[in-house]
């Protein structure tokens, strides 16, 4: 039985190639092809240096090759993986969405991935997503939230043309992340891209309105809750103290990326990959029958 | 004999006025002051949250009203004037303008960092799809050098804008930036050009004149300057000063006069004067909307309020990092807190 899955990218711009980056380290998932549609993009360049088979074919060419493997993570645009999901689902393949696309259900990680492993189609909602909406499930899980809004600042080199077709995308599926996984009973999200030089890292705001709260069962919620974060995200932290007032809890997030494409500004590219891959390898964990992480958690409470 | 040359003034005191109100208008202002510009013959009045359609939030301050109800009121109230909306892509969205237009707006005015132009694509071609004159406006333009504006400016064009706007958010231009940032725009783009001007270092007016020497046919304007900061170019003013000109702008300046004095200067909560605060917008080249969010914060963590805004001028913050401020408050009260003084080294 092979000890890894095979799995393959669709879109090598900056979230295509970073999140190649990090598959290439994996011991879960084998990477085995790019597919782009731009024959100048850098992406797919690297991908070929780094001796992955590519296309400029898009998902025609990806699903073309009958060893592409089970798994495909589209990293293309919301638009884009429209046309995706069903050729995807057609072939049998897993899909994983890095695109405010969300055909399929909403996955954050520290959240809620043991409850979708078994789907087909999974979404990972939004960088400004999974950088927040496990803190207000954090909050939410000792305090009902009747209210969540998030702010992502993120520099504009870390936003590319997919991000910037995507503005509404973004907010609305992210707003959805918040109610849906994270627990509020309404979500609102905002992003703002800042050009300035040198760029900065990418910071989250969290509001949550919670009448009734006691700070220091949400403040430790919420500090359990950075730490399994780190797990998969290292450079993830909290600027301040959670910040009370009155049914109000602020909450400032840095996320600095791992460098592993972009440089360590971009970590909305950074979280949004970690965790795509947390994601793909636990799928991958159950498709070659070892324990998953999710179990393991469960068994050793 | 010359034709009188035209210029189009649109008025913001129930947008960008509702920066220095923190959102708290209400429906009955809407009606009083909509009913008195269109009379007055203003013909493009906006209606929105300071930071437009979907502002309404923790970030930004809550509204008073929800936002259909102010549009609701403007339109039952407008008769010939054209009915005006703001969107900020990243905080309101195309979806917004559908829900506008069923109130009447019949004028998006779709704003994005100056370097930012390619997000608001999807906006500009939804306001033109409901039948919308899209106006494209460039904030924070003194960041930037003319070239680059009139790069972005071409993108706002090809998208369909009918109108680009410069806007100097920070009141931080002198006319001579102005001047070089119009002059180019017009060079570069074939659509109208437009100038909103904000007063923290009193150039409203003249920056708005300059704008129309080197080529602008629209001007923003606030009755009484009730807006971000230390105020817009103040609508009154502006008139009165076009007709002194010979400019035709349709608006009657005793009328505009009146609704400055008797309608709006009884509701603002505070003079729209340049007080240290704004003038220290002006200067470190920071959003104006800043200015009550960083009187908030300097209280709660008992630093300079000269000190937050600075600090959010060297760290370039563009329009929308509210939240910026609470942080660099917090971070120079913890400075001040470890035996430093509340400034910052950088």
């Amino acid at each position: 039985m092979a000890d890894r899955v095979k799995a393959a990218i669709l879109g090598s711009g900056n979230i295509g190639t970073d999140l190649m980056v990090k598959l290439l380290r994996s011991k879960t998932i084998e990477l085995t092809m790019v597919g782009g549609i731009d024959p100048q993009s850098e992406g797919l360049r690297r991908a070929r240096e780094a001796g992955l088979k590519t296309t400029v074919d898009g998902i025609d060419g990806l699903l073309a090759d009958p060893n592409v493997g089970e798994i495909v993570f589209d990293a293309t645009s919301a638009r884009t993986h429209l046309l995706h999901a069903p050729k995807l689902e057609a072939a049998g393949k897993i899909a994983i969405d890095l695109t405010p696309a969300a055909v399929g259900p909403y996955v954050v990680p520290a959240v809620n991935m043991g409850e979708q492993l078994r789907a087909k189609n999974v979404n990972m909602v939004s960088c400004g997503a999974q950088a927040t909406v496990p803190i207000v499930h954090a909050i939410n899980r000792v305090a009902p939230v009747d209210y969540a809004e998030i702010v992502a600042t993120i520099a504009s080199l870390s936003a590319g043309p997919g991000t910037r077709q995507n503005i509404d995308e973004f907010t609305q599926t992210t707003a959805r992340g918040l109610e849906v996984v994270g627990g509020a009973k309404r979500g609102k999200a905002i992003i703002i891209l800042n050009p300035a030089d040198p760029p900065i890292m990418m910071r989250d705001t969290v509001y949550v309105r919670a009448p009734g709260m006691d700070p220091e069962l949400v403040s430790r919620s919420i500090y359990d809750m950075v730490e399994s974060i780190q797990e998969y995200v290292p450079g993830y932290r909290l600027r301040t103290e959670p910040m009370f007032d009155g049914d109000k809890v602020t909450v400032f997030i840095n996320v600095e990326g791992a460098g592993d494409y972009l440089p360590a500004y971009a970590g909305n590219l950074d979280i949004m990959t970690h965790a795509a891959v947390r994601v793909g390898e636990e799928i991958a964990r159950g498709l070659l029958g070892q324990k998953t992480l999710a179990e393991s958690e469960a068994s050793s409470r | 004999m010359s034709e009188r040359r035209h210029i189009r003034v649109m008025d913001s005191t129930l947008r960008d006025g509702s920066h220095a109100k923190a959102h708290q208008f209400t429906a009955e202002h809407v009606s009083r002051v909509v009913e008195a510009l269109d009379a007055a013959g203003v013909p493009v009045i906006e209606v929105s949250h300071g930071d437009g359609l979907g502002g309404s939030s923790f970030q930004y301050g809550f509204s008073l009203e929800p936002q259909e109800k102010l549009l609701e009121a403007a339109q039952k109230a407008i008769t010939r004037a054209k009915l005006a909306v703001l969107l900020i892509p990243g905080i309101g969205t195309a979806e917004d303008l559908e829900m506008a237009h069923q109130y009447g707006v019949s004028v998006a005015r779709i704003c994005t960092h100056v370097t930012e132009a390619d997000i608001c694509e999807q906006h500009i071609l939804m306001a033109k799809k409901l039948g919308m004159e899209a106006i494209g406006f460039l904030m924070m333009s003194h960041m930037v050098s003319p070239e680059e504006l009139c790069e972005q400016g071409r993108r706002m064009e090809s998208y369909g804008a009918d109108c680009v706007y410069v806007v100097d958010s920070a009141g931080a231009m002198t006319p001579y930036d102005m001047r070089s940032r119009i002059s180019a725009l017009r060079e570069a783009i074939g659509v109208d050009i437009g100038v909103h001007a904000h007063n923290n270092l009193s150039f409203s007016v003249a920056n708005s004149l300059v704008a129309m020497d080197e080529g602008a046919s629209c001007i923003d304007g606030c009755t009484c300057g009730l807006g971000g900061g230390a105020g817009n170019t103040q609508t009154e003013v502006l008139v009165a000063v076009l007709d002194k000109l010979g400019v035709d702008t349709g608006i009657d300046t005793f009328k505009i006069m009146d609704i400055g004095e008797d309608i709006v200067r009884p509701i603002m909560d505070r003079p729209q004067i340049i007080d240290r605060a704004g003038l220290t917008l002006g200067y470190a080249g920071v959003y104006s909307s800043f200015l009550l969010h960083a009187y908030r914060a300097a209280e709660k963590f008992d630093v300079d309020v000269r000190e937050i805004l600075l600090e959010c001028g060297r760290r370039k913050t563009v329009g929308g990092q509210e939240d910026m401020i609470i942080d660099i408050a917090w971070e120079l009260n913890q400075r001040k807190l470890a035996g430093g003084r509340s400034t910052t080294t950088t």
